[in-house]
C-alpha cells in the first residue's frame, strides 16, 4: 500500500494542490550526505535512517525527509519569500514495529516567508487541513517556542536555562534537571564529595584523551557556581508544569496562558504570537474553538521544530502514525544557513495513510 | 530435527558442555576435534551445531537453529526487538560480563550520565565535534543513552582493544564489556556509577519462529523437563 499506483496518484493530486496554491515543485536526491544530518541530530539519526557508505563521498543517507535538502536548496537560491512542494519517498528504519512502513511517500508544503509568521503558520496548517478535506481526522497543536520562552524566563542562571532548553526534546532529562535545580532531587553524592574536596585532582590518574585538564577544571567551576545558585522556586516549577500539562481547546489554553503570563511575564510575547496565529487560523476558516492544544506536543520528535507544531491523526486509530505533521523550524535554517536564518514553516502528508483512512 | 547451536570454541563452549553435563545431558562433538557438528546424548532428535557465539542470535531469529547458547548482550545487540524473535529459557550463570560506559580517571568531574551529558555539551562547544564513544555495541549503547537523555555524543566503531582508543585519541570515552575492570584501570579509565547498560551472561535461548514440527516441539519439551526449566 505505501507504494501502490493509487498512492502515487494521490501523491500527485496533493502535490498539484499545493502547486496550485503557488508552491514551486522541487525535487531532492534520494542519497544525501550523512554529515549534515549527523551533525544536526547525532546518533539518533542512525536508529531512524538508513546510512550507507560511498567509497568517494563517505557516509551517505537515504533521505529520511525532505526538509533538510529543501532548506539547503532554499538557502542557496536566496529567493524570498518562497513556497515549495514536493512528493517522493522517504526511508525510515523501524526498529520496534515491523508493521510500520520503512519507505513511504511524503508530500510536503514549505513556506519561507518572514513577513508575517502567524499568517505563514496558519497558511501551512490550513492548506494541509484543506488537502485532507473531509477525512475523519483530528488535529493536535503545540508550541515549542512557548516552552522555550518559559524556560528562558526562569529566575535562575543562564547555564541552567541553556541546559534545560537543550533538553526540551528529551522530557526525562529535562524533568531530572528541573527537579535538581529546584532542589527536589539531591545532587549525586559523588558530586557533593567532589565539590567538598580541596584537591580534586589528587587521585585523578593519568591525563589521557582530548578533553584537557582545563576543561575538567572549567566544569568543576561550573558545578561550584551551580551549587551556589539558589533553587528554582516551587512557584516557577509549578508554572512550567502548568504549561507542560496544558491540554485543552485553543481558546481555553489562551485564557490559561494569560493567567500564567501574569506570574511569568517572559512568555507574554510567545502568548501574543499564539494569539495572532489563532486569529490567522480563524481567518483561514479553521475551527479554532475546537482545535486542541497540548503543552508537551512535539517534544519527542526530532529536534528541529522550535515554534508552532501540529499533527493530524485518524479518529479512533491510535495504532496509525500521524497522517500529516508539521511545524516551524527557524533554528534549522539558521544552522544550515551558517548564520543566515530564514523563518520557515512546513508540513507533510502521507498519501498512503490518506487512502487508508478514506477506505475505513 | 531440533537444531541446537552452541559456541564453537573456547571457554564458552567448555562451560556450556559442563553446564549441560551437570544436568545429566552430555553434549559431544562428533568425529574429529575439528568438526563443527555434534550430538546430544540421551535425547532423540536433537542435533548439535557448533558456530560462533556472535552468529547464534541471527541464526535463531532466522529459524536456521531452534535453540542456542550465547551471551544475552549479543542477542540484545544483534536483534532489533529481540524478545519478539527469541525467548530466554535459562540464564546459565557463567560468561558474566557487564556492558558499561567508562571515561578517563582524569575526568574527576564525571561520575554519572548527567555529568557525561554536561561534559559532552561543553566538549562539543570547545572542540567543534561531538564527544566520541568507542564501542562495538552500537544498538545497546545508543538505546541506553537515548533513554537516559544523553546528547551531543557520537559512537565510533571499535571491534577490539577498545580500552586503548582514549589514549590514542580516537575516542573520548568507551562502552565495552568488562568482568573485573582490570583492563579499564590499566588504561586509565573508570566506570560511570550509573553507566551499567546490561549485565550479560551466557543464556539458553529458543527461536520464536513459527512452523516447528511436532517432533521438534516434543524434543524441546523433553529437554526442558530434563533441565527442569519451563
Amino acid at each position: 500500500m505505501p507504494n501502490s499506483p493509487e498512492t502515487r496518484t494521490e501523491a500527485r493530486r496533493l502535490r498539484d494542490l499545493f502547486a496550485a496554491m503557488g508552491a514551486q515543485v522541487v525535487k531532492a536526491d534520494v542519497l544525501q550526505s550523512a554529515d549534515t544530518l549527523l551533525d544536526l541530530y547525532g546518533e539518533d539519526i542512525r536508529a531512524r535512517a538508513y546510512l550507507t557508505s560511498d567509497p568517494l563521498r563517505g557516509e551517505m543517507v537515504l533521505r529520511p525527509d525532505f526538509t533538510v535538502p529543501v532548506v539547503q536548496m532554499h538557502m542557496e537560491s536566496q529567493a524570498d519569500p518562497a513556497r515549495y512542494t514536493y512528493s517522493g519517498k522517504v526511508f525510515r528504519k523501524q526498529e520496534t514495529d515491523e508493521s510500520r512502513a520503512n519507505e513511504y511517500v511524503q508530500v510536503g508544503f514549505e513556506v519561507f516567508d518572514g513577513r508575517d509568521p502567524a499568517r505563514a503558520d496558519a497558511e501551512v496548517f490550513a492548506s494541509i487541513a484543506d488537502a485532507l478535506g473531509s477525512l475523519p481526522v483530528q488535529a493536535a497543536t503545540g508550541d515549542i517556542g512557548l516552552l522555550k520562552a518559559a524556560v528562558e524566563g526562569l529566575q535562575t542562571t543562564d547555564a541552567r536555562k541553556s541546559a534545560l532548553v537543550r533538553h526540551i526534546w528529551r522530557p526525562r532529562r529535562f524533568r531530572n534537571l528541573l527537579n535538581r535545580y529546584a532542589g527536589k532531587l539531591p545532587p549525586p553524592a559523588t558530586r557533593v564529595a567532589l565539590l567538598g574536596n580541596p584537591d580534586p585532582f589528587a587521585d585523578a590518574g593519568p591525563e589521557i584523551g582530548l578533553r584537557s585538564r582545563a576543561e575538567v577544571e572549567a566544569r568543576i567551576d561550573a558545578l561550584r557556581a551551580d551549587a551556589a545558585a539558589p533553587h528554582i522556586s516551587g512557584e516557577e516549577l509549578g508554572l512550567i508544569d502548568a504549561i507542560l500539562r496544558l491540554h485543552e481547546t485553543t481558546p481555553n489554553v489562551l485564557v490559561e496562558l494569560g493567567d500564567i503570563a501574569v506570574d511569568m511575564p517572559s512568555i507574554q510575547a510567545a502568548v501574543d504570537r499564539m494569539s495572532a496565529r489563532t486569529d490567522a487560523l480563524a481567518a483561514r476558516g479553521v475551527d479554532v474553538n475546537g482545535l486542541s492544544f497540548e503543552g508537551s506536543y512535539g517534544r519527542t520528535s526530532l529536534e528541529y521544530y522550535d515554534g508552532f507544531v501540529f499533527g493530524f491523526t485518524a479518529v479512533d486509530r491510535p495504532d496509525m502514525p500521524p497522517i500529516a505533521t508539521g511545524g516551524r523550524y527557524d533554528a534549522l535554517t539558521a544552522q544550515l544557513g551558517r548564520g543566515r536564518a530564514v523563518p520557515a514553516v512546513g508540513g507533510v502528508i502521507r498519501p498512503d495513510l490518506v487512502l487508508e483512512v478514506a477506505q475505513c | 530435527m531440533l537444531k541446537f547451536g552452541v559456541p564453537s570454541k573456547g571457554r564458552l563452549m567448555e562451560k556450556t558442555f559442563d553446564w549441560f553435563g551437570a544436568r545429566g545431558i552430555t553434549l559431544r562433538k562428533s568425529g574429529s576435534e575439528r568438526e563443527y557438528a555434534g550430538a546430544v546424548d540421551g535425547i532423540d532428535g536433537v542435533e548439535l551445531v557448533l558456530l560462533s557465539a556472535g552468529e547464534i542470535p541471527r541464526e535463531l531469529a532466522a529459524g536456521n537453529i531452534h535453540l542456542g547458547v550465547t551471551g544475552s548482550d549479543l542477542v540484545r545487540e544483534k536483534l532489533a526487538n529481540w524478545n519478539s524473535r527469541v525467548a530466554e529459557l535459562a540464564p546459565m550463570g557463567f560468561g558474566g560480563a557487564d556492558l558499561i560506559i567508562a571515561v578517563p580517571q582524569a575526568w574527576v568531574d564525571v561520575d554519572t550520565l548527567d555529568d557525561l551529558d554536561a561534559a559532552a555539551a561543553a566538549f562539543r562547544k570547545t572542540h567543534g565535534f561531538r564527544l566520541r564513544i568507542a564501542t562495538k555495541y552500537h544498538r545497546l549503547v545508543r538505546e541506553f543513552l537515548r533513554e537516559n537523555g544523553v546528547a551531543d555524543y557520537q559512537l565510533v566503531d571499535s571491534q577490539g582493544a577498545t580500552e586503548g582508543t582514549v589514549k590514542n585519541e580516537t575516542a573520548e570515552a568507551i562502552a565495552d564489556i568488562t568482568s573485573t575492570g582490570e583492563t579499564l584501570r590499566a588504561n586509565g579509565l573508570k566506570i560511570l556509577s550509573d553507566g551499567m547498560i546490561h549485565a550479560s551472561q551466557a543464556t539458553l535461548f529458543r527461536g520464536r519462529r513459527e512452523g516447528w514440527t511436532n517432533a521438534q516441539r516434543s524434543s524441546l519439551k523433553t529437554l526442558q523437563e530434563r533441565l527442569r526449566i519451563s
